[in-house]
This record gives structure tokens, C-alpha cells and sequence, in this order.
């Protein structure tokens, strides 16, 4: 019922693995794509979400009904491309209005070859995917569809997220430099800046060695096979592991380098996938959340000040650490220091006897809310207590 | 870190009558927080002279004082009842003056009174417009962007003219610091514009101090909802974008929630100067809202303003997104902090979040030009609206077509249908910001406008101007299709199409394309707002209705009771309607029943999720209401409609729901119908043998002339079916009949013009009363002070009836019973009396709760409304006298001797209205009613309880002083007596020389002052208008002569709004101030609260 007629757009079918299918209109390119269905609930930012490496493999639903508004820019993509496996709006803007707006969104999903769906009820999508938890899907667009058994059929052979190992898919392939930041706010020559961070791209987004250029840092961003001896090799101050997509459970050579820098006690920073790392390397587990959390409104609890940040969430999987007691890791005594207050999941490790720490979401933000940018400042903190 | 345990009783400050920038949205806000605070185990106090409202409820609050909201009145309830705390974020600007002058005069100190909710440093650096300049200041040297407009503070006219150098020129904008609702701002495009809007804000700023600013005109205008716990937890609530942009005030705009054309990044940075303007400004428990402006072409971000304190804005923030503000910043100020407080709708995850949207809000502004016809109708900086309508939906489309058809006028909606005019004229009409002007916008695209021109004409972003043309584009489809294909038909709705206009356009009646719609099976589903987009289950049934596949109403077993609210407030259909639909969802919940409101006003009680069970947040036409039937009735019983307590709006459906087969409970449309048609209720009269004004209807000039000619001029004319008195008048002659039905629109075969004889000199009387059939219940007779012909909503009344007797009363409510049984009346029954000579003449009947409910509820201490709705459902008067919900013996007509005299006042707009000349506009009372909102004084006499009233109204009456008389001659006699009481009080008089001739005649002296016509004298004497504006007259009596466009005395009335001198214009207001004037200066004036009024009169029943 709620198809759109308007425009020339190609019909288009959803299909779920337990069989949901929704109808709606093409949207961005025309053609199949498979992946699994999770839901963000972010109502700005969708060029960030888009080419942000961790929803690699994933077709995102957005539940704010009208996106593309703002058209887009080049300066907001947090990659080099759109990750997204599919995508499924309501009401895609027919016309894109901001002063930095280059071309349409549609436009820009149909050069990239990104399939998309609009039209259909994200909210039901949503609510499905809640109750039923994340699952594979199916996006079939274009004029000639094949029948519904044949559409599910082709979902159910599609690959699962558990046990994907992705990073090395959407990291960098060379090792690449991204200079510090002066007070005068141009780049520092590279080997002069007050600190060197190595950082394992494990799907790394743009703005996180910004804000680590802004304080100061030069970034080298390293390739995720990337060994310990590459990290040691740009002779790094700190060590930084970045978010990205697939099952941390898999992610078996981060984890041992991960654990040669824990060794050193050379000071350690990891964001979301990265984690996930760091609970691995201390001797947790892992596991998938039913439908995960992706939005840019969820509570976080700084457990050691008490203070509530707003902050920005992409993860599918999560650390199991006890909340409330100290842990005996091999790298000595490690707490939960951030804890979502909506489900309380684990959403920060630290270790209390040298300097690493990690959390499960965004402090760079890109999109969301700027609270949780302390974090850098913290790890600036932990590079400077090392040098003392 | 849980609740305080050092605070054990609060102080709540209301914001006293409804006025135009200070609406029900402050009711909404503070019965929140007054229950919360009571939840918390704390004493609380309340202070509201508003009657029409929940808050002041008996029940809300443990003390509950209907007095002025005055530092005098409200020192002696701290005196009397001593709380620990003052709570002044809750009451509007109103609340947090007073708060800010008791500090001043160290009352909170003398009595060790703690501001809570905001200290007075934060409340200053919010307000003053200096000292946020300086705050933004900081914020951009602290987190490097933010900005204020460029700007001048001045304090004198000379400031002012040289102020405008200094920002390079016109035009500028004028602020007055420390005025709601933008009282007296605007823009000044030459000198002679800024001498006078200048003017008027220095002197309506109680600082005389205005703010000059550079333009920023057509800008985008953007607004965030933020709160701040003592922990510096802060959360931005909401984001709010204008439709349409910088230049008119945000009360008056079209607004959507939330922002649809920032990207992420522009967001964030106006996320982060809010944080950080938040723990600037020091507001370290509770919210406040922050404006800023856009610049489209660059995106330079300029904060315009902030509130420290919950606002309208806050309560439609938290109806936009279920996040309860006012709720949590009562519990804030108490202690907790955000994380410690849960969600009320998931009831699982904190409120220590930013809810998220997945659906489309749109307020739209609801105005009353009509009302006011000289009035200039461009909307400015100053706010003119008196009401709000608002709507959800899937998209933005969906959701503006919702927001126009809740507006309910005529014309509000898009039409598609006849000649769309020219298209330059069009785009030239839309770059003046009026009411209506995005429906001059859809005319100019059809005319052929294109968005480029659109966006030239009106600064309207290009992606809402592309929304209209997505509009404009299903309706061509609508109109070109060779048949209503399913396809079509689910797309229109989809974008907000009612069935009205899809008949429109196709030619059809809308009854046929609902029938069509039904069969193919096109109908809408319900969605709920849950603050978080899905992400977590919803508890709580607030519903908004989509064209979208899935519903999520919810099977239940209990009969469930509908109740269709107001819709937006307007002048004639105000709060006092929710207070009656909100006693109904209480009393309908307590005897068992499921309770479903059906409203779409932000601001009111009704829509808080809180108040029934179920809530749908939808337009009150026929058609939405039909769907919300529909889809109860699926979900489990339906016991009934009730339709007799939203005012007219609801009554107007009463007839075709029952054609519809829905059941309508209480009062039947046939006998709404026997009380509003003329010829039915003249048989009901003719039964009972009781004399109405002589009276006709016609529905041309030549019929109401016949009729004229018989009864005799002057005549009352009025269209029928209308509330509020529209378009009511009374005509002295046959040339102004005319005209009068020449002008009006309301006329039609269908709808003709009634005619009556206008009773001068009669005195009003308004009754309510009950009638379950059987039994009558006379709920309260209220004695008007101005005379009939002055619309009820804007005369005085007094409760107690001051000057009629036993017979008298015995007469009315045999003539009320009379009447309630003829008609068929169950439930609420009003009718207005006029008492000429001594014949009682009926004026008319409404079969329904009345404005006056409320007031007459709190008078008597019994709750009206809530024993109409269970009337409504088959309960007798008699079993509500054993559940006690009606009192055991008597009722409002056999008030015990001492009971208190309760006074209801009317407060009107004047000061809100300039004509295109930028004066302001005449203030005498009419037959049409034009107030906003009311107050109530209550004490054990007449003099004190009209004393207090005014207080509330429009600040306290003078006790000395210079009091200037100026009467038309009819009133010279009734002045005298008046006048002579003034004298023995010390006042001097002043008199144009005509009433100082009849003055001097009766013994009684009285200065000659020069009249405005005769200009200033050759000695350099004054005329009284000048001596208004130089503040030399304490005391204005000043009746109008005659009738016509201007009438003398114009010049005098308008400089007493300008200098707030108060001013009577009846003889009747006159006498009734006299006796204020003599209790204020016998003795002490006490406060009472409405426990213990209720407490001696439920005594004094025993």
C-alpha cells in the first residue's frame, strides 16, 4: 500500500530469511544485493553512515523516513566509497538542499552501484528486525523479478555475519601517512609532530586520525594484516585499533598483535572493533547482540566519573565482561569502564595497571554527538604519562 | 545521587491567564510537574489565577491559591504557608519575573525561600540580552564557533537612532529585553518605523532597554530543546526547524521536527554551542531552549536566544518526541539526575538520552485576524497567534496537510480546484509572511511558479519548497486520472490528502471517496511515538495515524470512551474545553471505562500520554475521527463518543457520526440540533413559555431588513453555528445591516443571519447546569458586571450572582430545566439569560460544556465536567450525590450565605495588535468576543474578589491617584455615584469638559482636561492622551460613543494599553472597581487557598 508510484522508478522487493518481504521502489542502483538487515537510527548523517567500512556486507535500514535531504558533499565521507550492502529509506528527497551539496544522494548510490529500496515501511523493517533480531536479506530491483520462493531462496544462500572475518576486505592495502594538525591548523611535517601513532585499520573512518592529527599526533595508518614489527617499525608513541566490520571472534591476527603491544605497555587505544580486540586479548568473549546498536542517541556511562555521554554506535557484537567486579587478565587487573545504560552492555575496557583502554562506540563521532571526544584527549594523556 | 531530602514543601508559580505568546502549553508543563513533585513525597504549593486550568485543580496540589500572580500576592502565600522552595521555570515568563522581583526585594531571602530549577544568576544571563551576548561570547572562545547578531543595547531613543550607524544601516531588528512572547519586537525599515517600534519596547521592557540588530531576514531559523542535571549530564530533547525563516517569530511559524536540512556536521555544531551555551549560562537543573539562525548561503550559524526555562517550545518538543521535559525538570530540580530517571514510554532505558524521530512533526500556527480587522496581518518578530494545531506523519507531506486540516478554518487546507490568479501577483502576496501565506505559495505553483522563484519570493528552503511541489504534482495526477486507481489513491494519502480534497478535486463528495477509499481497502494504520525510533518496545499508546502497512493498536478487553478534544486553541474555544475533556478521561478511567483522547493541540493536558489511555494525536475532521473509530472498534468494545466537551468543534461532528453509525453518548445530535437551529429552539422556548429577545432569520439583506423593521434597531446580528460571537454585532441602523450581510462569508441558504432584538441595559446571566433526564443539577449562576451585549467571554462575572435574589434564582433554573428537558439535554447544559426589566429573556442555549465550566467548577468545588461525562454514560445526578461526586444536598444555585464571591475577568490582546499604520487597535468590548484568556478572584466579598481579578487580569487596581472620566451620555448618570467614591478615596479627577460639566452639576470637582481633537492648549497645556503617555493618570473610565469604524475615545483607550493604565469602558466596570478600590483600602487583603474555600463550603452544606 505504501509504494510509491511517483517517478519511473523500478519496482523493488525486500525479502527476509524468515521470509518478510516488503514492496517498494527501486532506489540508487537497480539490481540484487545481499547482505545482513540492521537498522540505524540516526536522523543526520547518513553520507557518514554510508561510507563508514564497518557496515560492510550490511544492508542498512534507516528509520528516519526522509534522507538524502541535504544531498551530498565531498567533504563528509569518512571513506573512499559507500560500504553499505544495500539501503532502505522511506522517502529519498527528490531534490537535495544545502550550500555544500554537490550532486543527489540517488545519483551518488547509482555510481556507486549500491542497490536500494525506498517506499516501504521501515518502521514494521524495524520492528521486525527488533523482535525477530538482525538476519540476511535480500533487496531485488528492476523491472523482470524473479518469483518469491526463488528471491528467498537466494537469500538463505547468502553468507551470515557470525564467523565473517571482513577488516582486511575494507582496510587499507598500503600503509599511509596522515600528518599532525599545528595550533595554526596546517599539517605538521611528518616526523615532527609531538606523538606517533601507529593505528590498525580495521576499517578505519576519515575523522578518526583527524581527531588524533588535531591534538597533535601524526598518524600512521597501517594495514590490517599489519604484523607487530610493522607497528614498531613507525616507532610509535601509542597504538591505536580502530573500528571495523565482521566478527571479532575471527580477528584471530589483530588479537595476537594486539597482545604484542600489550606486552610492551606501549600505550593502547582501540575504538569499537578494536574493543572487541582488546577484550579477545585479555581473555573475554565475544558475542552478536540480537539486533545491535546503531544510532547517534545512546547512554554511555563513564563508569569512573559517573557522567553520561551521548554518543554514536555501530556494533553488531560486544564484549562479555563482568560489569562489576575487577578482572585478573594476563595483562594484569582490567574493569569495564563504560557501560550502555539503555541494555548495559560493555561498552569500555581498561586495563588499571598500564595504559590501554578501548570502547565499543564512536568518540570521533562522524555522524553523532561530540561528547565522547575526551577519549583522545585521554589517550594524548596516556602517551604523555608513558614519556614522563 | 537521588532526590534532595532537604526540601520538603515547593512553591509552584503558574503562568497565570492565557494570553497570546503565554498559552495552555504552561498548564501542560506545570500540571507535570506539580504532580511529579507531589509523587515525590513533597508539599506542594501552587500559585495560578488562572481557573481554566488542570493545574489548578484541587487535586494537583496540596494548596492550591487562584490569586494574582503578583510579588505582593505571592509574599503573603509564602508568609502564610512558608515553603522551602520556589519553583519559577514552569510558569512562563510571568513565573520567573515574579520569582526575579522577589529575589530582588529579598522576600526568598526574609523567608528563606530556595530558587530551584535555576538560579537567578543563569535566569539573568538567559534574559538579558548584554549579558548573553557575553555568554555566546565565551562559547566561541571556548569550543571556536557560535555567534551573536551584530547588535547595539540601548536605552533611550537617541541610542537608538544612533545605534542604526553602527550596524550599517536599515533594516534593523528591535528587542525589548525581558517581554514574552517577543511583546513589542520588530523590524524597522526607516526611521520613522524605528522611532515607533523602539518606542513602544522600551516601554514595554520593564528595563527600558531594547536591543538594535543586524537583519537576518530569510535566513534559516533553527531551534534545540536541551536539559542539564547536576551532574552536567546534558541532552538535546529536540531539534526544530522552521519552515518558514528568519523574520517571523517562531510561534507564528510553521515549525517541523525534527531538522530536515542540516547535514550531521552542521547539526553537531549547533549541538555543541547549545551544550556549551547550557553550562555557560549556568542553567544547572532543568531546560531551556536555544534559538538559532542559518545562513543559507554559507551556513554562519548566529544564536538568537535562549529561555532558561521550559517553554512552548518544550511542549511541543516533548509531544513531538515523548520525552515529558517539564515532567524531568521537576524531577531534576529535586535532585535526581538524567540517567536515574527512566523513560516513561520504554520504561526500560534512561531518560538520559536524545530521542530519535521516525516520523515527521508539523506545528501549525493558529491566528485570529478576523477578530481583530484593522489589525495588521504581517507576521513579524512579535507573536500573533492564539493557538496551535499539531501533526505526525510518515513524511513531512503527510504531516503538513494533517497540521492544516487540524487548524479547522476555512481555507487552511490546499485547495486545488478553480483559478489559481496570476502568478507574479501571487509571488509578490507570498513575500509578505502572513497567515495563510503557504497557501498563496500552492496557488502560485499552480499558477506556474517555479522553486527557484518560490525560494526568491520567500527564503522557504528549496527542499520544503520541492515537498509543495510534490504536493502540487498528486494533485494533478489526482485531477488527470481517468479513475481513483488503488495505486493513486494509497500514493495521495500518502501524502496527507484528506477525502476532502480528493472529492475536490475529483469532483465527488467526500462521503463517496471515503466509500470508495474503504472498498479498495486504502486505509490508515497507527503508529506510536517512542522516542527511540523502534530500537525498544513502546508502553505507553500514544498513536499517530499513517498510510503505511503496519498498525500497532493494540487489542483490550474494557469498553473503551472516545473523547474528541478542541482541537488548537483560538479566541471562543480556549483551554477551558481540554480542562472539561481532561476531567472527562479522569472520571471515564475511575468508573471503569478504557479512555481514548483524540486531540491535536500541543499544548494542552489532553495530549499528554499521561492523561488517558490511550492517546491519538489527530485532526478533528470527520474523516480522522471516522478512522480512529474504525480502529478501536477492532482492538476490542467500544462503549461511546463523547462529543459535548471539546466545545464546538467536536459538536459540529456530533450529527454525521451518528450517520455513520458511530455511537455518540450523552447529549444526541438531534437535540444539539434542537438547541442551535433557531426555529427548533424558539418551539422549546414556545413549550416551556419562555420569553426570548423577538427574533428572526434570513439569509438576505431584504429578510433581515423585514425583521428589522419589526422588532426595531438595535439589533444583534450574528451567523449561526458559530462560537466566540464571530461576526456578532449589534447594528444601530439599516445602512450598516447592508453592509454587515454584504461582508460576511458566514451566510448562506444554509447558514442564515439571525436577527434579535438587542436589550440595552439588560443584565446577563449565565447559567451551567446538568440534566441526566430527570433531574436537574444547577452547577453555578453567574451574574455578568458588563451588560448584555458584550460577548460573555469578555464581561465580568461574578459566582455567587451579586445583586439577584432568591426568586430570581428559582425563576432561572425553572426556566434551565425547563429548557435542558425540552431540548433532550445529558450532560452539560449552558444558557445565557438576559434579565431587562424585570422580564428574563433567554439568549440561547448550548448543549455542552461552556467556557465557563472550569470557573464554575472551582467557585462551587465541584467538578462539573466530570459528572457530565458520566451522565453521558447513563449515571443519574442522584447516584452521583451517593458517590459523591456531586454534593449530597443543594447544588450551585443554593450556595450557603457566606460562601465566597468568586470573580471571573477577561484578559484581551490589545497590546498584541498594531494596524498597518503601527497604531494600536480599539479596545472597547463588543458582542464579538476577542478575549485570549481569563483570571479568577476569590474572597468572601464582592469589592476584594473584583480587586483580585483585576490584579490577575491586568495588574492592581490604583488606590489613589489621578483617575481621568470620559462617558458617553447614556452613562453620565450611572457615573456619578462611581465618581463620587473615587473623590472620598483621594483621587482627583479629570474630565473632558463635557462629563466635568455634569461632574461639577452633582457637586463632584473634576479638572478640565484637553481632549485629543482640540490638541495641545496655547499655554502648552496637554491633552489626556499625552498626559496618558507622560504617566500622569493612574485611572482611565472612558465609554464608548455611538457606533463606526473610529470611535472617539480610540486615541485614549490605545495610549492606555500602550502605558498598561488600567482602563474600564463600561459604567458597569466602573462601579464594580469602585468596590475594589474601597476593599483595597479597608484593611488587609488575605489569600485563601482552594482546599480551604472547599473545606468551608462543603461545611457549610453539611
Amino acid at each position: 500500500m505504501t509504494t510509491s508510484t511517483r517517478g519511473a522508478k523500478a519496482p523493488a522487493v525486500l525479502v527476509l530469511e524468515d521470509g518478510r518481504t516488503f514492496h517498494g521502489r527501486a532506489y540508487g542502483a537497480v539490481g540484487v544485493t545481499f547482505g545482513e538487515a540492521v537498522f540505524s537510527t540516526g536522523m543526520t548523517g547518513y553520507q557518514e553512515t554510508l561510507t563508514d567500512p564497518s557496515y560492510h556486507r550490511q544492508v542498512v535500514v534507516m528509520t528516519a523516513p526522509h534522507v538524502g535531504n541535504t544531498g551530498v558533499n565531498d567533504e563528509d565521507p569518512e571513506s573512499q566509497r559507500i560500504w553499505v550492502a544495500g539501503y532502505v529509506v522511506r522517502d529519498p528527497a527528490r531534490v537535495p538542499s544545502n550550500w555544500r551539496s554537490r550532486r543527489s544522494l540517488d545519483e551518488e548510490l547509482r555510481k556507486q552501484g549500491v542497490v536500494g529500496i525506498s517506499g516501504i515501511d521501515t518502521r514494521a523493517l524495524t520492528r521486525h528486525l527488533r523482535e525477530r533480531g538482525a538476519m540476511r536479506v535480500g533487496i531485488f530491483s528492476g523491472n523482470a523479478l524473479p518469483d518469491a520462493g526463488t528471491m528467498l531462496a537466494e537469500v538463505r544462500q547468502a553468507p551470515e555475519m557470525s564467523g565473517a572475518d571482513l577488516s582486511a576486505e575494507v582496510a587499507t592495502k598500503e600503509t599511509y601517512v596522515v600528518p599532525a594538525i599545528g595550533p595554526d591548523g596546517e599539517a605538521v611535517p611528518v616526523g615532527s609532530a609531538k606523538f606517533t601513532v601507529a593505528a590498525v585499520d580495521l576499517g578505519i573512518k576519515g575523522m578518526t586520525p583527524h581527531r588524533m592529527a588535531e591534538r597533535g599526533i601524526e598518524v600512521h595508518v597501517l594495514p590490517a594484516t599489519a604484523t607487530a614489527e610493522d607497528v614498531y617499525a613507525v616507532n610509535p608513541d601509542g597504538v591505536f585499533f580502530s573500528n571495523g566490520p565482521g566478527d571479532p571472534s575471527t580477528a584471530d591476527g589483530p588479537v595476537s598483535v594486539m597482545k604484542a603491544v600489550l606486552e610492551r605497555k606501549t600505550p593502547l587505544f582501540g575504538i569499537c572493533f578494536g574493543n572487541q580486540i582488546l577484550g579477545r586479548a585479555l581473555g573475554f568473549g565475544t558475542y552478536k547482540l540480537k539486533y545491535g546498536h546503531r544510532g547517534i542517541n545512546q547512554p554511555v556511562q563513564d563508569r569512573t566519573t559517573g557522567k553520561v555521554e551521548v554518543t554514536a554506535h555501530n556494533h553488531g557484537f560486544a564484549v562479555d565482561a563482568p560489569l562489576d567486579k575487577v578482572s585478573d587478565t594476563p595483562f594484569g587487573r582490567a574493569e569495564v569502564s563504560h557501560v550502555c545504560l539503555n541494555d548495559n552492555v560493555v561498552e569500555g575496557l581498561q586495563l588499571l595497571d598500564q595504559p590501554a583502554f578501548s570502547v565499543q562506540y564512536h568518540p570521533e563521532a562522524a555522524a553523532g554527538p561530540h561528547d565522547a571526544a575526551y577519549l583522545f584527549d585521554r589517550f594524548v594523556e596516556l602517551m604523555e604519562g608513558q614519556r614522563a | 545521587m537521588p532526590k534532595r531530602t532537604d526540601i520538603q514543601s515547593v512553591l509552584v508559580i503558574g503562568s497565570g491567564p492565557i494570553v497570546i505568546g503565554q498559552a495552555a502549553e504552561f498548564d501542560y508543563s506545570g500540571t507535570q510537574a506539580c504532580r511529579i513533585l507531589r509523587a515525590e513525597g513533597l508539599r506542594v504549593i501552587l500559585v495560578n489565577s488562572n481557573p481554566a486550568t488542570i493545574m489548578t485543580d484541587p487535586e494537583i496540589a496540596d494548596a492550591t491559591y487562584v490569586e494574582p500572580i503578583t510579588p505582593e500576592f505571592v509574599e503573603k502565600i509564602i508568609a502564610k504557608e512558608r515553603p522551602d522552595a520556589l519553583l519559577p521555570t514552569l510558569g512562563g515568563q510571568t513565573a520567573l519575573n515574579t520569582a526575579i522581583s522577589m529575589h530582588e526585594q529579598g522576600v526568598l531571602e526574609k523567608y528563606g525561600v530556595e530558587l530551584i530549577g535555576a538560579n537567578v544568576e543563569a535566569i539573568n544571563k538567559g534574559e538579558d540580552r548584554d549579558l548573553f551576548k557575553g555568554v555566546v561570547e565565551a562559547v566561541k572562545a571556548k569550543i571556536g564557533y557560535g555567534e551573536s547578531a551584530r547588535s547595539v543595547i540601548c536605552h533611550s531613543m537617541d541610542d537608538v537612532i544612533a545605534g542604526v550607524d553602527t550596524l550599517g544601516g536599515y533594516p534593523v531588528v528591535v528587542r525589548p529585553s525581558f517581554t514574552m512572547g517577543g511583546a513589542g519586537s520588530g523590524f524597522a525599515h526607516d526611521e520613522e518605523e524605528l522611532r515607533r517600534i523602539a518606542g513602544q519596547g522600551l516601554t514595554l521592557s520593564p528595563t527600558t532597554e531594547v536591543l538594535l540588530e543586524e537583519s537576518i531576514l530569510g535566513w534559516k531559523e533553527y531551534e534545540l530543546e536541551l536539559m542539564r542535571d547536576k551532574n552536567d549530564n546534558v541532552v538535546v530533547v529536540c531539534s526544530i526547524e522552521n519552515f518558514d525563516p528568519m523574520g517571523v517569530h517562531t510561534g507564528d511559524s510553521i515549525t517541523v521536527a525534527p531538522a530536515m536540512t542540516l547535514t550531521d556536521r552542521e547539526y553537531q555544531r549547533l549541538r555543541d554551542i547549545g551544550i556549551a551555551i547550557i553550562r555557560e549560562v549556568g542553567v544547572d537543573t532543568g531546560g531551556c531552549n536555544i534559538q538559532f539562525a542559518v545562513n543559507p548561503d554559507d551556513g554562519r550559524i548566529i544564536v538568537i536566544e535562549m529561555n532558561p526555562r521550559v517553554s512552548r517550545s518544550s511542549a511541543l518538543a516533548s509531544k513531538a518526541t515523548g520525552f515529558p521535559i517539564a515532567k524531568i525538570a521537576a524531577k531534576l530540580a529535586v535532585g535526581y539526575t538524567l540517567d536515574e530517571i527512566p523513560n516513561d514510554i520504554t520504561e526500560k532505558t534512561p531518560a538520559s538520552f536524545e530521542p530519535t524521530l521516525d516520523y515527521v512533526v508539523v506545528k501549525a500556527p493558529r491566528f485570529a485576524f478576523e477578530k481583530f480587522p484593522s489589525a495588521d496581518s504581517t507576521l513579524t518578530t512579535t507573536m500573533k497567534s492564539v493557538g496551535e494545531a499539531m501533526a505526525i506523519g510518515r513524511n513531512f507531506t503527510e504531516a503538513l496537510q494533517k497540521a492544516l486540516r487540524s487548524l479547522e478554518k476555512k481555507g487552511s487546507q490546499f485547495a486545488f480546484t478553480g483559478e489559481p490568479g496570476d502568478k507574479a501577483e501571487l509571488l509578490r502576496e507570498s513575500v509578505r509572511p502572513t497567515d495563510g501565506r503557504i497557501n498563496t505559495v500552492m496557488q502560485a505553483i499552480r499558477a506556474g511558479a517555479t522553486p527557484e522563484e518560490v525560494f526568491d519570493a520567500t527564503k522557504i528552503d528549496p527542499w520544503f519548497v520541492d515537498q509543495l511541489f510534490l504536493i502540487k504534482e498528486i494533485a494533478d495526477e489526482l485531477a488527470a486520472a481517468d479513475k481513483l486507481e488503488p495505486a493513486l489513491l494509497a500514493e495521495a494519502k500518502r501524502h496527507g490528502f484528506s477525502d476532502a480534497q480528493i472529492a475536490e478535486i475529483r469532483g465527488l463528495r467526500e462521503d463517496v471517496v471515503r466509500e470508495v477509499r474503504h472498498a479498495l481497502g486504502v486505509r490508515p494504520v497507527y503508529k506510536t511515538v517512542d522516542t527511540c525510533a523502534a530500537e525498544f518496545a513502546a508502553k505507553t499508546p500514544y498513536f499517530y495515524s499513517s498510510y503505511d502497512e503496519e498498525s500497532e493498536v493494540a487489542p483490550r478487553e474494557k469498553p473503551a470512551v472516545i473523547i474528541l478534544g478542541s482541537g488548537p486553541n483560538r479566541i471562543g474555544q480556549g483551554i477551558e474545553f481540554d480542562y472539561s475533556c481532561v476531567h472527562a478521561s479522569f472520571a471515564l478511567s475511575d468508573a471503569g471505562y478504557e479512555t481514548v483522547m483524540v486531540n491535536c493541540n500541543p499544548e494542552t493536558v489532553s495530549t499528554d500520554y499521561d492523561t488517558s489511555d490511550r492517546l491519538y494525536f489527530e485532526p478533528l475532521t470527520l474523516e480522522d475521527v471516522l478512522e480512529i473509530v474504525h480502529a478501536e472498534t477492532l482492538a476490542g468494545p467500544v462503549a461511546g463518543v463523547v462529543v459535548q466537551l471539546g466545545g464546538q468543534t467536536p459538536l459540529g461532528l456530533s450529527q454525521a457520526l451518528k450517520d455513520n453509525g458511530v455511537p455518540v453518548v450523552g447529549t444526541p445530535p438531534e437535540a444539539i440540533h434542537a438547541a442551535e437551529d433557531r426555529g427548533a429552539f424558539g418551539q422549546v422556548l414556545a413549550e416551556a413559555g419562555l420569553p426570548a429577545p423577538k427574533h428572526g432569520t434570513a439569509t438576505t439583506f431584504a429578510g433581515a431588513k423585514a425583521i428589522a423593521d419589526e422588532i426595531g434597531y438595535p439589533v444583534l446580528v450574528r451567523p449561526s453555528y458559530v462560537l466566540g460571537g464571530r461576526g456578532m454585532e449589534i447594528v444601530y441602523d439599516e445602512t450598516r445591516l447592508e453592509s454587515y450581510i454584504a461582508e460576511s462569508t458566514e451566510i448562506s441558504p444554509t447558514r442564515p443571519v439571525l436577527v434579535d432584538r438587542f436589550l440595552d441595559d439588560a443584565i446577563e446571566i449565565d447559567v451551567d447546569a446538568l440534566y441526566d433526564g430527570t433531574e436537574l443539577y444547577l452547577g453555578g449562576v453567574m451574574e455578568h458586571i458588563e451588560e448584555a451585549g458584550i460577548h460573555s467571554g469578555d464581561s465580568a462575572c461574578a459566582l455567587p450572582p451579586i445583586t439577584l435574589g432568591g426568586y430570581d434564582i428559582k425563576r432561572l433554573r425553572a426556566s434551565t430545566e425547563a429548557i435542558a428537558k425540552g431540548v433532550g439535554v445529558r450532560g452539560l447544559i449552558n444558557i445565557q439569560f438576559a434579565m431587562a426589566g424585570d422580564i428574563l429573556y433567554v439568549l440561547e442555549a448550548n448543549p455542552r460544556a461552556s467556557r465557563t465550566v472550569p470557573f464554575t467548577s472551582k467557585a462551587t468545588a465541584v467538578p462539573l465536567a466530570k459528572a457530565a461525562a458520566r451522565i453521558s454514560l447513563g449515571a443519574t445526578v442522584a447516584e452521583l450525590r451517593a458517590e459523591g461526586l456531586l454534593p449530597k444536598n443543594g447544588d450551585g444555585g443554593t450556595l450557603p450565605l457566606d460562601a465566597p464571591i468568586s470573580v471571573k475577568e477577561a484578559v484581551m490582546p490589545w497590546s498584541r495588535f498594531r494596524d498597518i499604520h503601527g497604531r494600536g487597535v480599539d479596545t472597547v468590548l463588543g458582542p464579538e468576543m476577542r478575549s485570549t484568556g481569563e483570571v479568577m478572584g476569590i474572597d468572601s466579598v464582592f469589592g476584594t474578589a473584583y480587586a483580585k481579578s483585576q490584579a490577575g487580569a491586568y495588574g492592581p487596581l490604583p488606590t489613589k491617584g489621578r483617575a481621568f472620566i470620559s462617558v458617553a451620555n447614556r452613562d453620565k448618570r450611572s457615573m456619578i455615584f462611581p465618581a463620587r467614591e473615587l473623590v472620598a478615596h483621594g483621587f482627583e479627577l479629570l474630565a473632558t469638559s463635557g462629563t466635568a460639566e455634569v461632574l461639577k452639576r452633582n457637586g463632584i470637582n473634576a479638572t478640565v482636561v484637553r481632549k485629543q481633537s482640540e490638541g495641545e492648549g496655547p499655554g502648552g497645556e496637554k491633552t489626556i492622551v499625552q498626559l496618558i503617555h507622560d504617566g500622569q493618570v493612574d485611572l482611565i473610565v472612558n465609554t464608548p460613543y455611538g457606533t463606526g469604524g473610529r470611535l472617539d475615545g480610540y486615541e485614549i483607550r490605545t495610549a492606555a494599553v500602550a502605558r498598561s493604565v488600567p482602563c474600564l469602558t463600561t459604567v458597569q466596570a466602573l462601579a464594580a472597581a469602585v468596590q475594589g478600590i474601597d476593599a483595597l483600602n479597608h484593611g488587609d487583603v488575605g489569600v485563601r487557598s482552594l482546599q480551604e474555600h472547599a473545606e468551608h463550603l462543603t461545611a457549610a452544606r453539611d
